[in-house]
């Protein structure tokens, strides 16, 4: 009469001997399932936290760029960050999406989503990201009515890890006013000095595209030359490759490039 | 009583895992140029060595042979991931500093070598006792190297200013190689000479010996 009362059986189990190959398939599925447990209660729990943390982060990055970059000295006085215009563009066909509401869209959310993003073929998708998200905000900063800096949130893969970056552009969509990366995980020391304020003080006065429209901009090896590249940081390469393949898809068709084309065009007033 | 008094207060300076064992001086280096980075990486670490030690002493019989390892990898990861996202959601300005070094706690040759060496073959009191034990003997090291790295290399402790600087208009000129890894070697090495001055008994015995002049030409 097989004995099926869980407490004996469970005696029986842990009286078998640890070379037991049925006690050790048993036991690593115990271990990995309590461990997963604890790491799985700890993620739901946790990460509400971390998500506040780097929601601030972003916001802090924000601020600090504006009030890093130097046309913005002066009106930083009165001029809030509420006061920056948040528009939503849907990128497809470059236009303003208007059933949007800015306070509430969540491009990261949007991306996870496919309903509300593209697949993006293989080829075209130089950034990486895979998922692109159909809109996308824009903050329009204006001084004294007259368009003063375009902010584009962008994003890329970069040596190990997914990079955010806030591109600023000056009023004729050309030239760079900054860039700002408030989230990576690249390698300490090394590729993760495109945070520091010293690399990101390359960026300001470069020029995104040449007279044909085609864009140029890159980050290149040891010393940048000319209008068009930014110095490299040593050691750093892949991630300097991330940066720029990152800055190209989102210049390109699939990233703002119908947007910018547009304003250049001047068939969107901001 | 004495002997499990022993396992907590071996470990501080005569048994210390950094200087005697050299076990876990990767972190010792990375994490040490500041008092604050230090304290809490200790903290982690020490968190994390007595959790996993208690479970792994609390399983011991019942550890199949063939994947010893793999189990207590296993438990000491679900516990670094734990930590890490614990420090994530509620320091996360000191978990940016730390960055990938709470994760290589995984990797610390200290938090494995104590469930290996004792944990797995202690009941459970004694191996926690030994687990706290080695935490703190690992941060008294890592607070000595910190402290010394940010005294000399920025004049603050714990961002308080200690040593005025010659650019806020006092007369310490901070130096640089401070925060540079080789200096925590340096330091490191130092501690070691130091406590083996004083305690001859931790030094090894050579595995061999140089010979003097005469001694070669007489051979």
């Amino acid at each position: 009469m097989a004995d099926f009362n869980p407490i004996h059986l469970w005696k029986r189990f842990l009286a078998l001997p640890n070379e037991d190959l049925g006690k050790t398939l048993v036991f690593a599925f115990l271990v990995t399932f309590v461990a997963s447990v604890i790491v799985s209660v700890a993620a739901v729990t946790l990460t509400p936290f971390y998500q506040q943390n780097l929601d601030r982060e972003r916001q802090a990055r924000m601020e600090e760029m504006v009030a890093s970059l130097s046309v913005m000295s002066d009106i930083l006085s009165e001029l809030k960050i509420d006061d920056f215009d948040v528009r939503i563009v849907d990128l497809s066909s470059g236009t303003f999406a208007k059933d949007i509401d800015p306070t509430s869209y969540n491009q990261r959310e949007a991306a996870r989503d496919p309903k509300q993003s593209l697949s993006l073929p293989r080829d075209s998708d130089t950034a990486g990201i895979r998922q692109r998200a159909n809109f996308a905000p824009v903050y329009i900063l204006r001084r004294d009515q007259a368009l003063e800096l375009i902010v584009f949130p962008v994003r890329g893969v970069g040596y190990q890890s997914m990079l955010y970056a806030f591109l600023a552009l000056e009023a004729d969509a050309n030239t760079i006013a900054g860039l700002s990366f408030y989230e990576q995980g690249e390698t300490p020391g090394v590729g993760a000095r495109i945070t520091e304020p010293d690399w990101q003080a390359h960026w300001p006065g470069k020029t995104l595209a040449d007279e044909n429209g085609d864009i140029r901009i890159s980050v290149v090896r040891g010393r940048g030359q000319g209008r068009f590249e930014v110095d490299g940081i040593s050691g750093a390469t892949r991630t300097g490759n991330g940066v720029s393949n990152m800055l190209h898809f989102w210049l390109g068709d699939f990233g703002f490039g119908p947007f910018l084309k547009r304003i250049q065009a001047g068939e969107i007033r901001l | 009583m004495k002997q499990a008094y022993a396992h907590l207060t071996d470990p501080l300076i005569k048994a210390n895992p950094i200087t005697l064992h050299i076990l876990g001086i990767c972190s010792a280096l990375a994490v040490t140029t500041s008092v604050s980075t230090a304290l809490t990486m200790s903290a982690a670490l020490t968190v994390v060595l007595v959790l996993s030690s208690a479970m792994i002493s609390a399983i011991r019989h019942h550890m199949p042979t063939a994947i010893r390892l793999i189990v207590q990898i296993t438990i000491i990861a679900s516990l670094v991931i734990v930590m890490d996202l614990f420090l994530r959601a509620f320091a996360f300005e000191m978990s940016k500093r730390l960055s990938i070094f709470v994760g290589l706690i995984v990797t610390n040759c200290l938090v494995l070598g104590r469930a290996e060496a004792f944990a797995r073959r202690n009941p459970v009191w004694p191996s926690v006792l030994d687990a706290l034990g080695n935490g703190l003997g690992y941060s008294i090291v890592l607070l000595t190297v910190g402290t010394i790295r940010e005294l000399f290399g920025v004049g603050t402790l714990l961002g308080y200013e200690i040593l005025p600087l010659v650019e806020n208009g006092g007369w310490f000129r901070p130096m640089h190689v401070m925060l540079l890894a080789p200096s925590a070697f340096f330091i490191v090495g130092f501690l070691v000479w130091v406590i083996r001055s004083l305690r001859p008994e931790q030094a090894e015995t050579p595995e061999f010996r140089i010979l003097s002049h005469d001694e070669t030409a007489q051979s």
